[in-house]
This record gives C-alpha cells, structure tokens and sequence, in this order.
C-alpha cells in the first residue's frame, strides 16, 4: 500500500477517476498528483505506516517507540554556546577580511596577493554563512564593526587595536612579516574557538554547526600551515 | 503504451494536467530551452522535466523522518540576496528593536532529517538518512512499500549491506551508542557514538545493533572491502571528516598538526576488520598512511591547500578522504580525499598502498569516485560549495563542480576530460556532483548521477574526453522564494531500475526509455544484470550472459558507429533468435543453429581483426557472445 496514499489530495472523484486511468496506461510522470506534505503529524492518532524502530546500544534489544519520539530533537538544537560561537566567528573573519584588504596597497609581493584573495573569498563566503544560520534561527547577526567598539572583547586569536595600527603602518616585507604572523595568531584563535566550541556540554551537536565548526577546524589549519612556509622564507631572506 | 487510443488518452490527461494547475511543467518547444530550465517550484508538486526516462514511483519520507511543523525544513534567503551586511536581520517578527528574538527551535535542525545514500539487498532499497534508516521493498520497483522505519541519529547514515550485516556511518557529535535522538549533554562521555554500527538486519523489520566501531573524526562516509583472498574476513575503509575528538573520550585521538605529533588522527582513513563469525569482534587493524611523501616520510604529502594558480579553484588541504570506492576484482581504489584524487593498490586490502595522485584546478572538494568496468577508468566528483551551495547556476564554470575523468594508464592517472550536467539551475537549488552509479550497458561507459537539485543525469563517458548526455529528470526548486536544501544525494541503477533518495521529499523510482542515444537492446542488456547485493562503493566485475539482448546492444552500437554490414548485422538477429527458439540439445534444430552461431562468430572474429579500437573490442565481444549462446546449448 502507498503510505499517506497519493490520491488522497485530490480534488474531487472525476480528477480521481482520470489519474486512476493515467496511472493505468502509464503516464502517470505526466501528471505527478501533490503528496501531501505533512500526511501526519505529531498530533495525529493514527500509527505511522510501519512501527518506528529504535535499536539498542551494541548487544542491547530494539523497541518500538513513537513518531513524536522519534522526531524530538529537542535536545539537539542549538544551543547559546553554538549562538554565541557564530557570533563572534563573524566579527573575528571580518578582521581577516579588514586585514587583507591592506595587503594590494601594502604589500608588492605576488604570493602575499594571491594569498589575500583566498582568505577573502573564504571569510566572506563563511561570513555569509554563519550569517544565514543566525537568520534562520531568528538570532542576532552582529553588526559589522562591532569589534571596533570601546570595549568590545575580542575573540581568541584577534589582533588588538595597537597590532592592527602597526600592520596598517608597515610597508613591504616588514608588512608582509607582520601580516604572517598576525594571520598565523589570527586562525590560531579559531582553532581555539572550535575546541572550547566541541569542549562545551551539549554544544556543536546541531547538524549544521558540526559541520561548519569542522570545516573551519581543517581550513584554518591548513592556511596557518601555508602562511608558516611564507613567513620561513621571508625570515631566511633576511640572513 | 503504444495504441492510438492510449496515445490520445495520455494527451488528453496532459492536456487536463495543464488545465488543472498541480504539478504539471511548462514544456518549452523542443530544441529551444533545455526543459529542465524554468520548472514550477514545490515541496510534493514541482515541475518535473524528463528525457529519455520515466518516473514510475516517488514516495514522501515516512513519519519520522521529517519535522512535522516543517516538513521541507527551512529555507533561507538566495545568496544573492542573503543578510549581507545589514545589522540585526535576525530581527523578525514582533521582537522589539536591540532585543534578540526567541530562538526558533524548528529552524535549529533543519538537516536533521536528511535522507543520504543508498544500499540495496534481494528486494530491498535501504535509504540511509540522517537520523537513521529506511528499508523499502521494491519487489515491483513502481510500488515501492516501506518496510521498516529505524531511528538511530548521528549523520551521514551512509549504509551498506553484507548478507545479513548493515554497516551504518556515523560523524556528528549528537550521535550515541544507543542511539538516543537526546543527544550528548556532556563534553566528555562514553554514551557518544561516532564510527561505524554495525546492524544485525536477519529480521529486515527490526535490527539490532551488534557492534559500534568507535573512531576519532567519526565516519562521514564508508566503504566495504572484500578480501578475495580471505573469505572469513570482511574490511571496512572509514573516512572521517569531522572535527577530531578528545583523548579524554576516546585515548588514541589526536587533532595535532602532522608536523606536532606524528601521532596525529588527520592524514589517514581507518581499515577496519570484520570477522564474519563473529562481527561483534570487530575492530580497527589500520590507519594507513595513504597522503605520506614517501622521499621524505612527511605524512601530510599531498595537496596542501589553496590555489592552483590566478583564476584557479581553491582546493582544501588533503588530510581525509571524503569516499572510497574499490574495486577488488582489479586489485585497485579511488580516493576522493579532499584536494586530491588518489589511485591505490589494494590488492593487501589491510594495507593500502598509493600509487598515484591528481590534482584538478577547477576542483574545490574531491568527494567520490566510480570505475568504468573495465577498470581503465575512473570519474572522479567534485563538491564544490559541500552540496548546500547552488553551483550549477549559468555563471558557475562548467569545469568547477563537475566531474572529472581520468584513464588509469600503467596504474597512473592521465586526465582525459569533464563532465557537468549542462541544464542551468536557479540560486534556489543546491546543485553540484554528487553519488552515482555504472549503468551495465555492454559495449559502453554509462553512468546517472545525482546532482542534488539540478536532478539526475544520466551520460556516457566511453569516450573518457567526450562525455555525452543520454537522459535526465529534475525538478523545479523546493521553493518559489527561500533556498531550501534538497535534490538527489544518490541516483543508482539496481536491477533494471534507477532509484534516487531525494534530501527533503523521499524516494524515487526511474525506468530508462530507448532514444537515439541508447537502444531498447541496450537497456534489455542492462536489465539482465541481476544483482543480489549492492554497494556503490564497492565494484563488483559485470559479466554478460551470451543472450540475445547482449548481441544486439553490440550490434546496435556498430551500427551507431557503422561498423557492421546490414546483413551482418540481420544475422547476428536471425541466427541468436534461431537459437532463442531451440528447446534443448536434442531439439531437431539444435546443431544447425550451434552451426549458425559459430560460423557468424568466426566472420565477425575476422571483422574484428580488421578494425580497430572500441570497435573491434566490441566486434570481438560480439563473436565471443556468439560462441557462448552456442556453447549453452551444447
């Protein structure tokens, strides 16, 4: 039998009658009928089309539970900590994106520009992102040079306002130097928002954020890998 | 479906699809716009555009699996027109200015319930899904019946199936060893569960769990290896590519910097170790190296991340693969790992062992690989945007997010050409490579594939530079407004159908239709290939019976390339039909027929000889065909 049957969205017998007929003689693809959305809901007291299932651990027996259990996934939304996490990612990739966008008028080396160009593309494409998942969660994207605020605390990693006015000053290698090293910090840091992320109770469960936070994880990873073999060979041209 | 009457009955009821709105598309004259551009957005009533296939059954996810106050998850704005950088667009609703808005559980776990990969025992389609599983009996593959609802969450729920044995992929950190929907609310516990279960599934209607192969990344994807050299024996190669746990939870996990400690989770898969006497006992044996720099020992030796050069793509760092798929029969695996693709020789399958490596500039994220049967070939995906993105879009490089196909020459990797299913979609469909499967069509390369919602298409590669479409189905977007995340995560053929687990709306069910492109015969041969057990990732050597459908795909494609006679090719017909009609070796006509068969054998054997190419393999495929129909009935 159809679960949810598909005629059941008809709107009246003679309609019924011809899709009967259409399914027939094999044509049904040409007038695919509406299934119905949401056949049945938490609240509807028929049984699901099949009993729900739920195995054991390892060893243990399954049992049968029902569709609102089986659809809670109240305990693994997301959670302040995922909020706040996303939150303050955004305002730590704009001070990458702010920062690289010194680099065509700082720097003249080939190499430090296309390195710009990527870690631009990919803050602002995670910027973006992250926020679209506040929006869809009805959360508080925050503003965008909120991190310039009195007082404003900066996440891990970020270079503080006396680092960036020195960055801004420098030219050149020196330039290039300072930005390595700061960039270097700067991902560090969100290495370390991810592992306090996965080490909060109950945070980085939700499916998107597991996903993101991993990514950002092995990303940033590998450009402070990338960044370290510049920043060597900028320190040996100087010997 | 081939009477006048029934011709005028499908017209007529065409013609009342239109009239009465629903789900009917927009048909655009053939040979303007590609009828796959501009289709009805629905979550259950889309516009659906079809060539040279049917759909003959889809089937919405069971109770269960989709959120009941959300069935089609949420949607989001287009990137276009995404929050960009306005302040507080979180704001909606009558939430006061400065003040943040209640939290919308419903939106929270929007993926939660996402269908994902596909497995396939005896009757049964069993469609893996984020928050565990659903078995489908598809006895008649056009009334698919739902067997078997099991609830087990932790993402992907990538499935495969060994007899009576269902391994399952778990990643997320919400996942648990008794797999509770309740999550994990400490950040150190033995109750969590990421790796690979183990499912007894003897009774179909209700599994038990028998194992859990905890692993450090967890198992995003996984892949089952048989040893042909040791029956007792069954391997599992996981790929993890989540973030790396704590030693605190699990004591051999380290998420270090290869250069930090040598030790490091990053940088391998896990070979796990099956005995099939007692599964229970399974456990991981290996964790193979595979990205090493063998001049330096550098584990981290592959791609190391970024650009391939100004206007080039930026390929992640390889330090994981995203999917395997091995070929035991040819000793060989393809790596989809990350920034590269690898080919490796797993003639040991404990321990694997590289033999080469390709990078591509316009791929973002090698995700997973297929071998053409011969094993001289393998296409290669990429997952440019992770599969949430839409990357099909009339900008998006036809080269980026598409396929690419190599030629395995003396076990190396030679690039040949790309493939990229050419129907723009809207920014409101997620669209890029995804899972497919070889259509056993002798003779030929042919392949579906899912493209999340850029649908399904199904193309030749035979010509590994010149990848040509045969035919497609693909919907209109979930919404008119918000990008929704949906569309095909697997399209495979499995005995004579194509199923597709579709994200968002459930299960669908294809039969293919002759065109110019692919005979009747063709299709006939490839619906001979009956398979009991199927795994994607895990290739099994097709061989075709010496039946008639099989000489005449062969024929059929000679003919295509003119490269057989028309009375040769009346020959092959009248001598296989001749045969078709004899009952048993005693049957009068029986040694006249053998007679027939071989004397056309040893002519086309000479045809072959004269030819060159796939021509001639073919023509040779053809006599051997030939000889084997006699050689039954001897």
């Amino acid at each position: 039998m159809y679960p949810y049957g598909a005629l059941k969205t008809l709107r009246s017998h003679a309609i019924l009658a011809v899709f009967a007929i259409a399914t027939l003689s094999g044509v049904a693809a040409a007038c695919r009928t509406a299934a119905p959305a949401n056949p049945a809901g938490t609240n509807d007291p028929r049984p699901p089309a099949v009993p729900i299932v739920q195995p054991g651990a390892p060893g243990e027996p399954s049992k049968v539970i029902a569709v609102a259990q089986a659809v809670d996934l109240s305990h693994v939304q997301a959670t302040e900590a995922d909020v706040k996490f996303m939150q303050g990612m955004i305002g730590h990739h704009e001070q990458a994106v702010e920062m690289v966008a010194l680099i065509p008028t700082h720097s003249t080396s080939q190499e430090m520009q296309l390195l710009g160009k990527r870690i631009d593309l990919s803050q602002q494409d995670e910027i973006k992102m992250m926020k679209r998942w506040l929006e869809v969660r009805g959360q508080a994207i925050p503003s965008e040079h909120a991190m310039h605020m009195h007082g404003a605390t900066l996440m891990p990693g970020m270079l503080t306002p006396e680092e960036m006015s020195r960055l801004e000053a420098a030219k050149g290698r020196e330039f290039d130097r300072l930005f390595l090293e700061g960039m270097m910090k700067h991902h560090g840091g969100a290495i370390t928002m991810v592992n306090e992320l996965f080490a909060t109770p109950g945070a980085g469960q939700e499916v998107e954020i597991f996903s993101f936070a991993s990514d950002v994880d092995a990303d940033q990873r590998m450009e402070i890998d990338r960044m370290g073999a510049m920043l060597n060979a900028i320190l040996k041209e100087r010997h | 479906m081939r009477s006048g009457a029934a011709r005028f009955l499908s017209l007529f009821v065409l013609v009342l699809c239109l009239a009465i709105g629903g789900a009917a598309q927009q048909v655009p004259p053939v040979g303007t716009i590609d009828a796959r551009v501009g289709l009805k957005a629905g979550l259950h009533d889309a516009g659906e555009a079809a060539k040279n296939m049917e759909h003959i059954a889809t089937m919405p996810k069971p109770e269960g699996f989709f959120d009941p106050a959300a069935p089609a998850g949420r949607g989001s704005a287009p990137e276009s027109q995404q929050a960009g950088r306005g302040e507080n667009q979180g704001n909606r609703g009558n939430t006061p200015p400065g003040q943040p808005p209640p939290f919308d559980p419903v939106a929270s776990n929007r993926l939660g319930f996402t269908n994902s990969d596909l497995a396939f025992t005896g009757n049964h389609v069993i469609v893996g899904n984020y928050h565990g599983f659903n078995t489908y009996d598809v006895e008649r593959p056009n009334r698919p019946k739902l067997l078997a609802s099991i609830v087990c969450p932790g993402g992907q729920g990538d499935v495969s199936v060994h007899g009576n044995l269902l391994f399952m992929s778990v990643e997320q950190t919400r996942g648990r060893l008794d797999c509770g929907t309740q999550g994990v609310q400490t950040a150190v516990s033995q109750e969590r569960f990421r790796g690979i279960r183990i499912f007894d599934i003897s009774d179909i209607n209700k599994p038990k769990q028998l194992a859990a192969i905890q692993t450090c990344r967890g198992s995003h994807t996984h892949t089952l290896v048989t040893d042909l050299n040791d029956k007792s024996n069954l391997y599992v190669y996981g790929s993890g590519t989540g973030a790396v746990r704590s030693a605190e939870e699990l004591t051999e996990c380290s998420g270090k910097d290869a250069k930090e400690d040598p030790n490091t989770s990053l940088f391998s898969i896990d070979v796990i170790q099956v005995p099939l006497a007692a599964p229970q006992n399974a456990k991981i044996v290996n964790r193979p190296r595979i990205f090493m720099d063998t001049a330096t020992g550098n584990i981290a030796g592959l791609w190391q991340g970024g650009n391939h050069g100004e206007g080039t793509q930026t390929s992640r760092m390889t330090n994981q693969c995203h999917d395997i798929t091995v070929f035991p029969e040819v000793g060989l695996a393809a790596g989809a790992c990350s920034g590269n693709g690898i080919l490796l020789d797993i003639s040991d399958p404990k321990n694997p062992k590289r033999l080469d490596q390709v990078t591509d500039p316009g791929f973002a994220y090698w995700h997973s690989a297929t071998f053409n049967n011969d094993g001289t070939k393998v296409l290669f995906t990429d997952e440019w945007g992770g599969g949430g993105r839409p990357r099909c879009r009339s900008i998006d490089p036809p080269t980026w997010g598409g396929d690419a196909i190599y030629d395995i020459v003396d076990r190396k990797l030679v690039a040949r050409g790309h493939y990229k299913m050419p129907a723009p979609q809207t920014e409101l469909e997620n669209c890029v490579a995804h899972n497919g499967s070889l259509i056993p069509v002798p003779g030929r390369d042919i392949m579906v594939q899912a493209w999340y919602q850029g649908g399904l298409s199904v193309f030749d590669f035979t010509e590994s530079s010149k990848p040509t479409e045969i035919a497609f189905f693909d919907r209109g977007p979930i919404d008119a407004k918000q990008m929704h995340g949906g569309g095909f995560w697997s399209t495979y053929w499995y005995n004579g159908s194509i199923y597709g687990s579709e994200l968002t709306r459930g299960i669908d069910v294809f039969k293919l239709k002759p065109s110019e492109y692919l005979s009747q015969n063709e299709i006939d041969a490839a619906t001979l290939i009956r398979n009991e057990e199927l795994n994607t990732q895990e290739q099994k050597k097709i061989t075709w019976p010496a039946a008639t459908p099989v000489a005449l795909a062969y024929v059929d494609q000679l003919t295509r390339t003119k490269s057989i006679s028309s009375d040769r090719a009346k020959a092959v017909k009248s001598a296989m039909e001749k045969a078709d009609g004899v009952r048993s070796p005693q049957d009068r006509g029986a040694a006249a027929a053998i007679e027939q068969l071989n004397n056309l054998a040893a002519q086309v054997d000479k045809d072959a000889a004269a030819a060159s190419g796939r021509d001639a393999m073919r023509l040779k495929a053809l006599a051997d065909t030939l000889n084997g129909r006699a050689a039954r009935m001897k």
